[in-house]
């Protein structure tokens, strides 16, 4: 059976990555998700955009305050130890390389890690908002997404064609059937999802991945 | 020295046509002067440049805006033909299928976009504030934002160079200020309101309250008063 893993555990398996005491920000979509899946006793501080850090759960219904926001618009529950600041100070810590991780979303990650997730050509506008500063200041990049497209196009691409949010940033790309990460050399297979040969995500990616030794089960 | 208006109509009545506004905000209601934007659009000032995160989202969806409200902001502006351009970094809605109303004003030619990284755009107002004419970022470096602007290397590093924003006039919401202008803003509403106010010749503030002056403990004001030039005290039947 080869099932595509959902985004939980995607997210679950981003989540793995993160070390007890790093500044991490989240993205939106599928990155937005890892918060839920920090083991007990390991402590990871959130940073977002709209000017907060050390932020916790989501708010309860009713509880709801449009001044404690993250920058997906969530409502967010005042919790000790959090702090405000401005928007040039929330960029300083980005852009000051103060973040620890950034977990992204992506339209297409090529060969030599080039990122890109902020436009589809064909809508001909988007957003960027944050995601070139992140890209370009964060100390490691993780893109959490799905392989392929809607049309099962391969989002690992050999050169992106869609518009770049930075080069050559990304350090590892998890996914819904491989675990990949950048290599000066291109892209190797870390792991593959239950059920997956290397061969099976191989035929999914239009990059040609490179197969070290000790290719493993995703492991959460 | 009175720094206090009694309307919002009053505090930005002398907007003209053609100016340079800074208005404040995230992407929801939270921080968004929603009561000077509204005087705004009755004024109706045409030809306006706008420097904002947004092009007006939360009014479509629902960014950030709690059941049952519908904010004012910039698309108020946007549907009566007062914008001419938009500076911003998260210009058009994520849902295409919900578009904002500068994004089908953008569709047919009708207002220009400048799209800033989010970082890049409030590094460009805090610079204009702080008298820094332009600075060196990687933010953008190899992608569209950069094309036609100076590179160059430190340190075997690719920088763009990036020039500061300055504004005619800047709306901002705050929590509280005193009689004298020293403001204190609420939770995440400070982001890019306290850079903005800053930047503009003549900042005008929306405060949930006017205090006395004492009344805020000096080590807690996030704004010294000189940034501030107009207050005007939201009331209940305002927008909040």
């Amino acid at each position: 059976m080869k099932n595509r893993l959902n985004r939980e555990i995607i997210a679950m398996r981003v989540a793995k990555e993160l070390q007890d005491g790093d500044v991490v920000n989240l993205g939106i979509g599928i990155p937005s998700l890892c918060s839920q899946f920090i083991p007990e006793g390991k402590t990871v501080i959130y940073h977002s955009e709209s000017g907060v850090l050390n932020y916790g759960p989501m708010a309860e219904e009713g509880f709801e305050d449009q001044d404690l926001i993250n920058a997906s618009g969530q409502f967010l529950a005042p919790v000790d130890g959090m702090s405000f600041f401005s928007s040039s100070d929330a960029f300083a810590m980005i852009r000051g390389g103060h973040i620890d991780v950034t977990v992204l979303g992506a339209l297409q990650v090529s060969k030599s890690g080039d990122l890109a997730n902020w436009m589809i050509p064909s809508r001909g506008i988007g957003n960027v908002g944050g995601a070139m500063d992140l890209a370009v200041g964060a100390k490691k990049v993780i893109v959490a997404m799905e392989h392929n497209d809607k049309n099962g196009s391969s989002k690992i691409v050999n050169e992106c064609s869609f518009p770049l949010t930075s080069k050559s940033c990304v350090s590892l790309i998890v996914t819904d059937i491989a675990v990949i990460q950048v290599v000066k050399s291109g892209l190797q297979l870390l792991e593959c999802a239950p059920g997956w040969t290397k061969e099976d995500v191989q035929n999914e990616t239009e990059v040609e991945l490179i197969f070290e030794k000790g290719i493993k089960e995703f492991t959460l | 020295m009175n720094k206090v208006f009694n309307s919002f109509d009053e505090a930005v009545s002398d907007i003209p046509d053609n100016s340079t506004l800074m208005i404040d905000g995230f992407a929801g209601p939270g921080g968004t002067s929603q009561n000077l934007i509204g005087a705004l659009r009755n004024l109706g000032s045409k030809n306006l440049t706008i420097i904002s995160n947004t092009a007006g989202l939360a009014s479509v969806i629902g960014f950030g805006t709690l059941p049952g409200q519908t904010p004012v902001d910039i698309g108020v502006l946007v549907e009566n033909n007062q914008v001419k351009k938009v500076i911003a970094s998260f210009p058009v809605s994520p849902s295409p299928s919900r578009p904002t109303a500068f994004e089908k004003a953008y569709a047919k030619h009708e207002v220009e976009l400048e799209l800033v990284p989010q970082g890049t755009l409030a590094e460009r107002i805090r610079a204009g504030g702080a008298g820094i004419p332009a600075f060196f970022t990687p933010t953008g470096v190899d992608t569209r934002v950069s094309e036609g602007k100076e590179i160059r290397e430190f340190n075997g590093k690719k920088y763009v160079l990036e020039t500061a924003l300055k504004a005619d006039f800047a709306l901002i919401r705050a929590y509280q200020s005193d009689r004298l202008g020293n403001l204190v803003y609420k939770g995440t509403s400070k982001n890019f309101n306290s850079v903005m106010v800053t930047a503009a010749t003549i900042s005008i503030v929306e405060v949930d309250k006017i205090v006395e002056t004492g009344a805020i403990e000096s080590a807690l004001i996030d704004t010294p008063l000189l940034y501030v030039d107009r207050i005007v005290e939201i009331k209940e039947n305002n927008e909040k």
